[in-house]
């Protein structure tokens, strides 16, 4: 099937002013949040991102979306539906075709009724009905739409978000995190809901930190790391750590409750941070005198998946 | 509503402790105010002339004998039961004195207080919606310009270009000169109060502007301005959607306890166009040793800038949603 999405090489760039080695004027600095990421979705697929908070996975969502934040800019090349996924076509896709559902209540206008939100000013009575009917596929009643924010409970809150996106009909999802500070239970119900949404033809690109919930539910999972995917595998390939390509991606198999919770050592870089090589050098216990020397290493592809990775089967 | 009330009454106890602590200052100040009432009042010249007897006679009106502890508390028995006391240069209750002040000054402030308002909270609106671009950049500009600007140094300029050199507006006063009280009708009122309402508006504008600027820009970094955005709103339905109704807020309680420098700002303007307003009565009462005058202008003052903050907590638990429902829950 025709991939919804594709994204190639796509990176981010945060511009920063710092003070200037010798001169104390601000110099301007440009810092990669994101680095040359690939990813594609197809209708039905459900992709996951899994990355440590804070390297960077919501800006991806961001440039998808076209609403990245007034001092960052993009490169790369964004498709949706084939099409080159510009921002003047972004602007009029979003809230039509595509969605994002973030991560909580305070995505909602504090002093706005959660049904004048979802109805986005509109009040014919074709967007009411769909409003509601929307609310109601996730078990929220008419009276949901007169409550404010602060009202909702942790799991309505997340419903509602839930729903602002079947309001039309989605074709591809942006899930940012969607299910923070619930208990594992509750996840997995809401998580059910993106299957059923996949099923219905929608493709969903799951943004989260927690690779047992990204399992639970991908088809394929892209794992993060400083900015950059480092490791494609198929869910699949999460059964034994030996499928697996990445160094990084083996340690986050071990640090998995079921696998015995080792932790990995050392810090995670900065995505923005300037160094050559591989950014998991400092953690990675296979690391070589290559490893460092190198300039950015590439994505293959490897084994049906893809690994950024010079030695990829050294800790099999 | 119990909630309501009692959140009332506590600021009504504190209200008038506040005006008890204002008058006992002012009334301080003035005792070591180094004018002689005498002197100011009657003039070196007329004491010369007159004997002793005279002189004690003036110096028991002007209070000048009486113990400081003895007048105030004089002056505060004679206010618990209703009476302010008679003014000394005016020669009429102070009451009624303020009353007519207020009369003149109230349109003048009331203007400038809604002028302000409305254009500082459209002002930080634009100038947050375009921030860092020309318009942001000219509205802030503006903004340090005037607040960095004296208020009397500015009704002054404004005096030379609109009254002096182009004559389209008169120099000062509430009415025209000479003309007799029946024969002023309100259009002249208007032309008088122009001025005046214009140098305060403009620097009211300035403090407004800024701090809705702030809240504005807070309001569209939030996520809820980013999942708006990301839902397809445009960028001026956020604005006037979801911006608006979160800058109001804190612009409605601003303005409302910006009613201060209003007062504030209308006694070196109303001196600057010697506008008989309540601010200018201030002035001359103040110079004058004109105790009980003096008093009761700022507790009067105070109290009006006391009622706006007042009004201002409780606008915000009828508006603001999470106070309104909480408190009928609670
Ligand atoms: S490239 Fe070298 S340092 Fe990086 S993960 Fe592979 S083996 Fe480790």
């Amino acid at each position: 099937m025709e991939p919804i999405l594709q994204i190639e090489h796509l990176s981010v760039y945060f511009t920063q002013y710092e003070h200037g080695p010798r001169s104390s004027a601000f110099q301007k600095r440009q810092l990669a949040a994101v680095k040359d990421l690939s990813l594609e979705i197809t209708p039905g697929q459900i992709v996951a991102v899994v990355g440590a908070s804070g390297s960077g996975k919501s800006l991806l969502a961001h440039s998808i979306l076209g609403i990245l934040p007034y001092n960052s800019h993009m490169e790369g090349k964004i498709r949706y539906n084939g099409e080159t996924l510009t921002e003047k076509k972004a602007r009029k896709l979003r809230g039509k075709e595509i969605f994002l559902i973030p991560q909580g209540v305070t995505y909602l206008d504090p002093l706005m009724k959660v049904g004048a939100q979802l109805r986005k000013g509109k009040k014919d009575p074709e967007t009411k009905r769909r409003c509601r009917s929307a609310l109601e596929r996730y078990g929220l009643g008419a009276d949901v739409e007169e409550l404010y924010p602060f009202e909702l409970s942790g799991g309505m809150a997340r419903r509602v978000l839930i729903a602002s996106a079947v309001t039309e009909k989605p074709r591809l999802i942006i899930a940012d995190e969607p299910t923070p500070g619930l208990d594992a239970r509750s996840a997995k119900r809401i998580l059910s809901h993106f299957r059923e949404l996949a099923d219905e033809g929608a493709g969903i690109l799951f943004i989260t930190h927690d690779l047992e919930l990204a399992l639970s539910i991908a088809d394929e999972v892209a794992v993060f790391y400083a900015g950059e995917t480092i490791e494609k595998a198929k869910a699949e390939d999460f059964g034994k750590p030996e499928n697996l390509r990445h160094p990084y991606t083996r340690a986050l198999w071990y640090a998995m409750p079921e696998h015995g919770f080792r932790a990995v050592g050392g810090l995670q870089p900065y995505a923005g941070d300037d160094r050559k090589g591989c950014p998991y050098a400092g953690q990675c216990t296979a690391c070589r005198e290559d490893c460092r020397t190198e300039g950015q290493i590439p994505l293959v592809e490897y084994r049906g998946g893809e690994v950024r990775c010079l030695h990829p089967d050294e800790m099999r | 509503m119990k909630h309501r009330l009692q959140f009332t009454g506590k600021k009504l106890i504190r209200m008038a402790l506040l005006l008890l602590g204002v008058s006992i200052v002012t009334f301080l100040l003035m005792c070591a105010s180094p004018l002689d009432p005498l002197q100011t009042n009657v003039g070196q010249a007329a004491l010369g002339t007159m004997s002793p007897e005279q002189i004690a006679k003036l110096e028991a009106y002007w209070g000048v004998d009486t113990p400081p502890l003895t007048r105030y508390l004089g002056w505060l028995s004679d206010v618990l039961k209703g009476d302010f006391g008679t003014s000394l240069l005016y020669r009429q209750p102070v009451i009624s004195v303020i009353g007519q002040r207020l009369v003149s000054s109230f349109w003048l402030l009331l203007s400038a207080w809604v002028i302000s308002g409305v254009l500082g909270l459209a002002m930080g609106v634009i100038a947050g919606a375009f921030r860092g671009r020309w318009p942001d950049r000219l509205i802030r500009g503006y903004c340090f310009l005037i607040s960095s600007t004296p208020s009397f140094w500015l009704a002054i300029l404004l005096l030379l270009i609109f009254a002096v050199w182009l004559g389209w507006l008169p120099i000062g006063l509430s009415v025209p000169a000479g003309m007799d009280a029946a024969a002023v009708t309100a259009a002249d009122r208007l032309r008088h109060a122009i001025l005046p309402a214009l140098t305060l508006s403009i620097t009211g504008v300035a403090n407004i502007a800024l701090h809705t600027r702030e809240k504005m820009i807070d309001v569209l970094e939030s996520d809820y301005v980013l999942f708006a955005r990301a839902r397809g709103e445009s960028e001026i339905s956020i604005i006037l959607r979801h911006g608006l109704r979160n800058v109001a807020l804190p612009a409605l309680t601003l303005q409302f306890a910006s009613v201060s420098e209003i007062i504030g700002g209308s006694v070196l303007v109303e001196q600057v166009f010697s506008y008989p307003g309540l601010g200018q009565a201030a002035v001359t009462a103040g110079l004058g040793s004109d105790l009980p005058l003096l008093l009761g202008i700022t507790v009067v003052t105070a109290a009006i800038v006391f009622a706006g903050n007042l009004i201002a907590d409780l606008l915000y638990g009828v508006i603001d949603p999470k106070i309104r429902k909480g408190a009928s829950r609670g």
